[in-house]
């Protein structure tokens, strides 16, 4: 197979970055999208050019390092897919393809195709965890938690924190990124202590970042590579409320 | 003169870790803020120790290569964590999960680690769980275990095929926790490129930021290494391919002794190689093994698709070698016997080079949404990479480089022969013997890192409350950080024209294929020569585009392929020395007549534990005796 690559190139976060297109021949359908990636970065290297520089280490979609904006779609064409999970055989012959990093505010560039996702970091450490020692456990089945709910949980859980979801988004929220954690928190007894105070310091935060709001066009669910639901921002957002709700009436 | 001692405490073996623990010495929570700890990696490990060393209230500094912690190789383990909780009343036990261990890896560990890492077994769970790790549950909302390879019970927790992420994700969690509270300091995007020593004890690392390409220096009173395995030595494995042995390798040219480094273990269920420009193999869980029938056309080369080849034309050969364990032998016999069909040419699929794995029969029996449930995600990746869908036609499978049970040599404190070096989860060597058993890495992992070494950490560290803090000015740290710089100049100065990943593949198919399944002393020379040769090579010919002092994507790799020749290397002469087959380590000189592993307990049963010498000389050989209390070593049978 032949494609065109139009792909942006940034030399460091203070650069200007622009596209640059590559020509790229003989290309195998069987190749994964980070293998042709791979393979183009051959030629540039033995032509004496600088590589391209891109994100990436499991490949085979659980790490979430690898997050590429292909064709105008995080992760590019096929749903519940990682970009390192796409193969070639997913593209026409003959077809152009646009590589960009992910694009917002909240994530600079850092080079390439590479961006900074720390304000996920940050997000994570106003309070994705639950407050236990090492040595405070009680005997795991002494809390039992119901089959359904377990499996709800799970399905919040499985978040890779790739950041497609924000990239999806007109508005470059993150809300689906911090609903899958304090989702999964909300629902079980073990986090459920905290949960208000939990929601309250990562909205906050991740308002900090500068990440948007939510105006309901559900993108992210739609790009999301795991695709974790949209209710999980409702629940969010019940848990936010409430906790707003009680402030108030302890005022 | 290095003096291996195992430290390993008297007294009854389910009683040595307790009364172990109880005589160690303490450092009052005052002192702790005055002492600073390094920890490396950020998998179930390295996070694990990192966030219960800031829970006790030190000053912990940790470094990953990766932009994020969450996103360390642990993520990708898939089937399940073990646990000697006997919630399935199968009367399993710590004691029944210490033999399983043992006799898996066929008598080549340490009884006393084993014991302690199946002790400490159930305290993981427990944590997990109140961390909020959702693993699997029952409709009454109890936890749900499965079964794995080697054992016969059913003790393995499980979170769908994505346990690993789910521990992962638990550890980081615990681990935001300490950041936020500033008791732990994390450094991502960094490479850790040497070990600093001053007056013979670890005080610092060298690394280099990965954005700027700076080299940092940074101090502490002990450093502790959670760097992973080197199954990238293959060049296609089932690891991350940022995956690498450089840390652990700077420590070893530094004088840490490396135990059994060529004890590596071959994962029999991965995605087949299915094109040359392939980097990565994808495994697929051993928990499939759970339902999943592996057979090979009786017919030499027969050609039919698998769904029209009749019951009587296939070879179920695991259940038909091993009726006993049937399709859930250990990783190292099913990857044997999988190469052994292949050989012999019965092999399917393009190359031959694969077997089936069919659930034709446990959808038939369960349904299809039972089989879904249990491995949907598992199923999906199979169809995104071949294209083909196994509910309606077996996988293809075959062994791919995976785990290694070698790495640094630790004693019972978990810590290398460097005085205040440390060494815990996929790292270190010592709880897996041979060969490990399915499950037991993100155990082990979980084990070191939150139960073990903040404990024994503390006897070490209660001598340095007096120290003060370790200054990055002395001479010590200026020289290894020339020494890094000086590595980092002759690699961007060679200006050749062939790039890291190149080499890197010549040389995992050099090990691949000398230093592999099945190895002989022929093969194992041979090997040893062509790494000579590749590596003058690489020397003379590896190209890295752009300069050192950016974000260098082609010099991160170029530094790690340096090393991968010394690890290859090393593997080689230890598999060499080793006149047995145990384990994963299968000698075609030393087999028994029905083609199973035959080891010679008489002269080796002892761990191998090398020490460097010099890039050009021949390594060291220590042994460490093992001795057998508690088991009694047997031919390890799962027929």
């Amino acid at each position: 197979m032949n494609f065109t690559l139009k792909i942006w190139r940034q030399k460091n976060a203070n650069a200007k970055g622009s596209f640059q297109t590559y020509p790229l021949k003989d290309v195998s359908p069987e190749m994964s999208f980070l293998e042709m990636l791979d393979y183009l970065n051959n030629q540039l290297i033995s032509q004496g050019k600088e590589p391209v520089t891109f994100e990436h280490d499991c490949r085979e979609g659980i790490c979430g390092s690898c997050g590429l904006y292909i064709n105008g779609r995080p992760h590019g064409p096929q749903r519940s897919t990682t970009t390192c999970e796409l193969h070639m055989r997913d593209f026409k012959d003959g077809e152009t393809i646009v590589v960009e990093p992910w694009r917002s505010k909240a994530f600079p560039v850092i080079k390439d195709l590479i961006v900074d996702r720390s304000s996920f970091e940050r997000i994570m450490h106003a309070g994705g965890f639950v407050n236990v020692n090492v040595g405070c456990a009680p005997e795991s089945n002494s809390s039992p938690i119901g089959k359904l709910i377990a499996d709800k949980v799970f399905d919040a859980a499985v978040c890779i924190g790739c950041g497609a979801c924000v990239a999806a988004c007109k508005n470059s929220s993150a809300m689906l990124y911090a609903a899958a954690k304090i989702a999964q928190y909300a629902m079980i007894p073990q986090g459920k202590v905290e949960a208000k105070e939990r929601v309250d310091k990562m909205v906050k935060q991740m308002d900090t970042e500068g990440f948007g709001f939510c105006s309901n066009t559900y993108a992210c669910e739609f790009d999301c590579p795991k695709g974790i639901s949209t209710d999980f921002i409702a629940l969010m957002n019940r848990e936010f409320f409430s906790s707003k709700a009680c402030k108030q009436k302890h005022a | 003169m290095i003096k291996l001692d195992s430290k390993i405490p008297e007294g009854p073996l389910a009683e040595k870790w307790s009364r172990y623990k109880a005589g160690l010495r303490l450092v009052n929570p005052a002192n702790k803020k005055k002492i600073d700890i390094i920890v490396v990696g950020t998998g179930l490990a390295g996070a694990g120790a990192a966030s219960a060393l800031g829970e006790l209230g030190y000053n912990v500094k940790v470094f990953c290569f990766q932009d994020s912690p969450r996103r360390a190789h642990s993520v990708a383990a898939q089937g399940g964590i073990n646990a000697a909780k006997n919630y399935r009343n199968d009367n399993d036990s710590i004691y029944r999960l210490f033999h399983d261990m043992m006799k898996g890896g066929d008598y080549r560990a340490r009884e006393a680690n084993v014991y302690r890492a199946a002790e400490v077994s159930n305290d993981v769970i427990d944590h997990f769980t109140a961390m909020g790790v959702p693993f699997a549950r029952d409709y009454g909302g109890s936890l749900d275990t499965r079964s794995f390879g080697g054992v016969q019970v059913s003790r393995t927790f499980y979170a769908k095929g994505q346990t690993g992420q789910q521990c992962l994700l638990g550890t980081y969690s615990s681990l935001n926790r300490q950041i936020a509270k500033g008791t732990v300091k994390m450094f991502p995007r960094r490479d850790m490129l040497d070990i600093v020593m001053v007056d013979g004890k670890a005080r610092g690392v060298i690394t280099r930021n990965l954005v700027s390409g700076e080299l940092e220096r940074h101090s502490a009173h002990a450093v502790v290494l959670a760097t992973g395995g080197y199954g990238t030595v293959f060049y296609l494995s089932t690891l991350g391919l940022g995956s690498n042995a450089s840390a652990a390798w700077s420590a070893y040219r530094k004088g840490a002794v490396f135990a059994n480094p060529s004890f590596i273990q071959i994962h029999p269920t991965s995605i087949p190689v299915l094109n040359d420009y392939q980097c990565k193999l994808t495994l697929m869980s051993e928990s499939l093994r759970n339902d999943g029938r592996v057979w090979v056309p009786k017919e030499k080369g027969d050609k039919r698709h698998a769904n029209e080849i009749p019951e009587e034309g296939r070879d179920y050969y695991l259940e038909r070698r091993y009726p006993a364990f049937g399709n859930l032998v250990p990783r190292d016999v099913a990857s044997r016997a999988a190469k052994e069909r292949c050989d012999a040419g019965y092999g399917v699929g393009d190359t031959g080079l694969s077997v089936y794995l069919d659930f034709k029969d446990a959808i038939n029996k369960q349904g299809e949404k039972a089989i879904r449930d249990k491995y949907g995600n598992l199923f999906e990746m199979y169809e995104k990479i071949t294209g083909i869908n196994p509910y309606k036609q077996p996988m293809r499978i075959y062994p791919a480089g995976h785990y290694t049970m070698g790495g640094l040599w630790v004693d019972y404190n978990l810590m290398t022969t460097i005085p205040g070096l440390y060494a815990i989860g996929e790292s270190n060597f010592s709880d897996h013997g041979a060969n490990r058993l399915g499950a037991s890495s993100l155990m082990q992992c979980s084990g070191d890192g939150y139960f073990i070494l903040p404990n024994t950490i503390s006897d070490y560290l209660s001598e340095d409350i007096r120290t003060g803090k370790i200054s990055t000015d002395q001479p010590a740290f200026e020289e290894a950080e020339k020494q890094v710089a000086d590595r980092i100049q002759k690699i961007m100065a060679v200006g050749g024209k062939e790039t890291a990943s190149s080499f890197h593949k010549q040389l995992g198919k050099i090990m691949w294929d000398h230093c592999g399944m099945r190895r002989d002393a022929e093969g194992l020379k041979k090997g040893m020569e062509l790494l000579i040769q590749l590596e003058e090579e690489f020397w003379s010919n590896i190209c890295v585009p752009g300069t050192d002092k950016e974000l260098n994507q082609e010099l991160e790799k170029a530094l790690k392929v340096a090393d991968f020749f010394e690890v290859g290397r090393l593997m080689c002469e230890d598999a060499l020395q080793r006149e047995e087959s145990c384990g994963a380590h299968f000698r075609e000189e030393h087999q028994t007549e029905t083609g199973e592993a035959k080891r010679n307990d008489a002269n080796f049963a002892f761990v191998a534990a090398w020490e460097y010498q010099g890039p050009a000389a021949k390594p060291k050989l220590h042994k460490e005796a093992l001795e057998f209390k508690y088991v009694e070593l047997k031919e390890r049978s799962y027929k």
